[in-house]
C-alpha cells in the first residue's frame, strides 16, 4: 500500500523533531566563525580548541573512569541481585526486594542525587570521584537485574542440573555453563550501565566534589556561560560514539539472526 | 530401514530369584510440596542391568522419584539406596547415575563432541582418553559427522542422540531417561526403542526410564512399576501387568480392557470336576460369566470382569452353549486399524463391549458390519476377576 500524503507528513515531521537540533549541532561543530549561529564556513579549529582545553578533557577522562568503573560494579551487583531474585525463589520478603529493585527506575533522579548526597553528608564522607561512581552503581544496578533477570527467567535450568549430573559443581557450573549463556545479557546491561552513567547530570552534580566534574557537568556549566563551538565539537564526537555503538549492535545482533536461520536449515537438512 | 542385531537376549529376573540383592532400592519413600503429597511411602527395587520403567500419568510422581535418584530432590522420609549404600548426603555431581533429560539439556555453546566430553572432563580423565571416549560414543550413535555441529544445527532425532551419548559417555552405573522419546514421531521412536535395548544390552547397565507411554514402557522393560498419585500400584514383567493386571486402575492404564461390573454368585471350584482349577461364577446384569482364577472374593461381592478386547471372539452365528461366557448385541461401530479391526457391540441392556479380529485375509469388505447381530464369546481363562 503506498503511504498516504498525510502519513508521510506526520514521519516526515516527527523524524524533523528528533534529528534537526543533532543535525544543527554536528554542522555547527565544523564553523569556523565563532558565533554559533551564523555560518563562516569550513573548520576544524573547534576540535583543535576542544582537544587543548584541559579542563574539558579532564572532565571527559573523569566521566570515562567512573563509567567503566560504576557499569562493571553495577553490572557485577546487579547480575548477583537478578540471581538472587530468580533463583532462591522462597526467601522472606522476596517480592517487596523485586519491587524494591525496580523503585529506583522510576524514582526521580533529582531525589536520588539529593538522599545520596544526604547519606554522604551524615557519613561524613569528601564527595568526588568515589562518590559519584557509589551513586552511579546505585542506579545503573538496578537496569542490569532487570535486563539479566528478564533472560534469567527463561533459562532452562535442566541445562546447570545436566551439568551437575555430569559431575560438574555448583560453582563451576555457573561459570562455565550458566554465565556463557547469559553473557549476551549482561554485556548490554554493562553497556547500558556504561551509556546511563555517561549521560547523567543531575546525580552526578548532587554527589560529585572538586576535581571530579564530569563531562556533562562541564557541559551543563559551560553552556552557561555560553555556548561556544567546541561544546558543539564534543557532543558531535559524543554522538559519533554513541552511533557507533549502536550500529556495532545492530550488526551483531543481525549477524546472531542470520546464523540462526542457517543453523535451522542445517538442521532442516539434516533431518532429511 | 534394516538393524543389526545384537546377541540374543536371555531369559533375565533377577527379582524372582530369593537370594538377589537389589542394586537400587527405594525405601519407604515420601516427598511433599508444603501440603502435596508427590510420593507416598513408596518402596521399590531394582536390580543390577534391569531395564526398568516407571508409567503413570503425568503428576503421579515417576518424575519426582527419578529426580530424587540423580539427586536434585532429597526425599522428606525414606532412604535411597545403590548398592547399599545411602544416597543421602551424595550431591548430584557425585553420584554414580547419569540422567538423560526430557528436553535433551544440550549445551547450546558447545559442539556436539564437547557436550559428550563434558562429563568425562569433570572426571579429569587424560585428553586423548577422552577423545576417545567420545568417538566411541559418536559411533554407538551414529553421529561421527556432526561431531563438530552445534545442538542448533541438528534435527530432533539427533539431538536425542547426542542427550543420550553424553549420558553413556561417563559409563554411569544407572542410567535414568526423562520421557526420552517424547519429543520424536512415531517412526523414530520404535526405532529408537529397539536402539535403546540394543545399548542397554550391550553395555550392561540399568537403566531406568520415566514415560507415560504404555507403549513405549511394554516394549523396552524388563519390568514395569505403574505409578498412581505417588503410589506404586503393580510391579511386574510388560506381560504380567497385561494379563495379569492387579487393579482396575492397571488394567485400564495399559492398553484396551472391557470391564463388566459383575457380583459373585460362586467362588468354588468344585462346581466342575475336582482337580481342574478354581473357578469364580459371576453374574453381570444377568449375563453368566465363569473365571478360572483363584480368587478372594465372597459370593455377593461386586467385583469388576475384565476382558481384552482381542481375546473376545465374534460371530454372526449363535455358538453352540451359550448359557455362559457368550452376550448376543449388535454392531455398532467397527474401527479398522489395518492389523486389526475393533467391533464396539452394544448390548441388550445398552452395555458396549469391545472385540478386535485380527484381518488375516485380504478382504476388503469384512462379513461381519454395521447393525448385524453379533454373538460374542470367550474360554474360562480370556478374562480376570478385578476385586480392587
Amino acid at each position: 500500500m503506498k503511504p498516504s500524503r498525510f502519513d508521510s507528513t506526520v514521519l516526515t515531521l516527527c523524524f524533523a523533531f528528533l534529528y534537526i537540533p543533532i543535525i544543527i549541532l554536528i554542522v555547527y561543530s565544523f564553523n569556523a566563525s565563532k558565533l554559533v549561529t551564523v555560518w563562516g564556513g569550513f573548520s576544524l579549529e573547534w576540535y583543535r580548541v576542544m582537544w587543548s582545553n584541559q579542563g574539558l578533557m579532564d572532565a571527559a577522562w573523569v566521566t570515562a573512569r567512573v563509567g567503566m568503573l560504576s557499569a562493571t560494579l553495577g553490572t557485577i551487583l546487579g547480575t548477583l541481585a537478578a540471581l538472587t531474585l530468580v533463583r532462591f525463589p522462597r526467601f522472606p520478603g522476596r517480592i517487596p526486594f523485586t519491587g524494591m529493585i525496580y523503585a529506583p527506575l522510576v524514582m526521580p533522579e533529582v531525589i536520588t542525587g539529593l538522599s545520596m548526597l544526604l547519606l554522604f553528608v551524615a557519613m561524613n564522607i569528601d564527595r568526588g570521584f568515589w562518590t559519584v561512581t557509589i551513586a552511579h552503581t546505585t542506579f545503573t544496578m538496578c537496569y542490569v537485574a532487570v535486563i539479566v533477570q528478564s533472560r534469567l527467567l527463561t533459562f532452562d535450568r535442566s541445562l546447570e542440573e545436566a551439568a551437575m549430573d555430569l559431575g560438574c559443581p555448583p560453582v563451576k557450573t555457573f561459570f562455565r555453563i550458566t554465565l556463557p549463556l547469559i553473557a549476551p545479557a549482561i554485556i548490554s546491561g554493562w553497556m547500558l550501565a556504561f551509556t546511563l552513567s555517561l549521560d547523567d547530570l543531575v546525580i552526578a552534580s548532587f554527589t560529585t566534589g572538586p576535581g571530579a566534574t564530569t563531562l556533562p557537568i562541564k557541559i551543563y556549566s559551560q553552556v552557561r556561560l555560553g555556548v561556544t563551538p567546541e561544546i558543539n565539537a564534543i557532543c558531535t564526537i559524543l554522538i559519533g560514539l554513541v552511533t557507533i555503538g549502536v550500529i556495532c549492535a545492530a550488526i551483531s545482533s543481525k549477524r546472531t539472526e542470520l546464523r540462526r536461520i542457517r543453523d535451522e536449515h542445517d538442521a532442516i537438512r539434516a533431518a532429511i | 530401514m534394516a538393524r543389526s542385531l545384537g546377541p540374543v537376549k536371555r531369559k533375565f529376573s533377577p527379582w524372582t530369584e530369593p537370594h538377589a540383592v537389589p542394586f537400587i532400592r527405594f525405601e519407604n519413600i515420601t516427598k511433599r510440596y508444603g501440603d502435596f503429597v508427590a510420593v507416598d511411602n513408596l518402596s521399590l527395587d531394582i536390580y543390577e542391568r534391569e531395564f526398568f520403567s516407571l508409567l503413570g500419568p503425568s503428576g503421579c510422581g515417576k518424575t519426582t522419584l527419578m529426580r530424587m535418584l540423580a539427586g536434585f530432590e532429597a526425599p522428606t522420609e525414606g532412604r535411597i539406596l545403590l548398592q547399599g549404600k545411602d544416597l543421602a548426603n551424595t550431591p548430584p555431581y557425585k553420584r554414580p547415575t547419569n540422567m538423560m533429560f526430557q528436553s535433551y539439556a544440550l549445551f547450546p555453546h558447545m559442539t556436539v563432541e564437547k557436550n559428550i566430553a563434558f562429563g568425562l572432563e569433570q572426571d579429569g580423565l587424560p585428553k586423548g582418553e577422552i577423545s576417545a571416549r567420545v568417538d566411541e560414543m559418536l559411533k554407538l550413535v551414529k553421529l561421527e559427522a556432526f561431531a563438530k555441529r552445534k545442538p542448533a544445527q541438528l534435527s530432533g532425532g539427533q539431538r536425542q542422540r547426542v542427550a543420550l551419548a553424553r549420558s553413556l559417555a561417563k559409563r554411569p552405573k544407572v542410567l535414568l531417561l526423562d520421557e526420552p522419546l517424547g519429543a520424536l514421531d512415531r517412526k523414530l521412536r520404535e526405532e529408537t526403542q529397539f536402539e535403546l535395548m540394543d545399548i542397554q544390552h550391550t553395555l550392561g547397565l540399568t537403566f531406568l526410564i520415566v514415560t507415560h507411554d504404555q507403549e513405549e514402557a511394554m516394549t523396552v522393560s524388563d519390568r514395569i512399576a505403574v505409578m498412581d498419585k505417588g503410589v506404586v500400584m503393580q510391579v511386574a514383567t510388560p506381560a504380567e501387568i497385561y494379563e495379569a493386571p492387579n487393579t482396575r486402575y492397571v488394567a485400564e492404564f495399559i492398553g484396551d480392557i472391557n470391564i463388566l461390573e459383575c457380583a459373585v454368585v460362586a467362588n468354588t471350584g468344585e462346581i466342575l470336576q475336582p482337580g481342574h482349577p478354581p473357578v469364580v461364577r459371576l453374574d453381570s446384569r444377568g449375563v453368566p460369566i465363569a473365571v478360572e482364577q483363584e480368587c478372594a472374593a465372597v459370593t455377593g461381592a461386586s467385583v469388576a470382569f475384565a476382558i481384552r478386547p482381542e481375546k473376545v471372539r465374534i460371530a454372526l452365528d449363535q455358538p453352540v452353549d451359550v448359557s455362559v461366557n457368550a452376550v448376543h448385541g449388535e454392531v455398532w461401530d467397527i474401527g479398522y486399524l489395518g492389523d486389526f479391526s475393533v467391533f464396539l457391540v452394544k448390548l441388550a441392556d445398552g452395555r458396549v463391549v469391545r472385540a478386535a479380529q485380527a484381518n488375516v485375509s485380504r478382504l476388503v469388505d469384512r462379513p461381519i458390519t454395521f447393525g448385524d447381530m453379533v454373538w460374542l464369546t470367550w474360554p474360562l481363562d480370556a478374562g480376570l476377576v478385578l476385586t480392587r
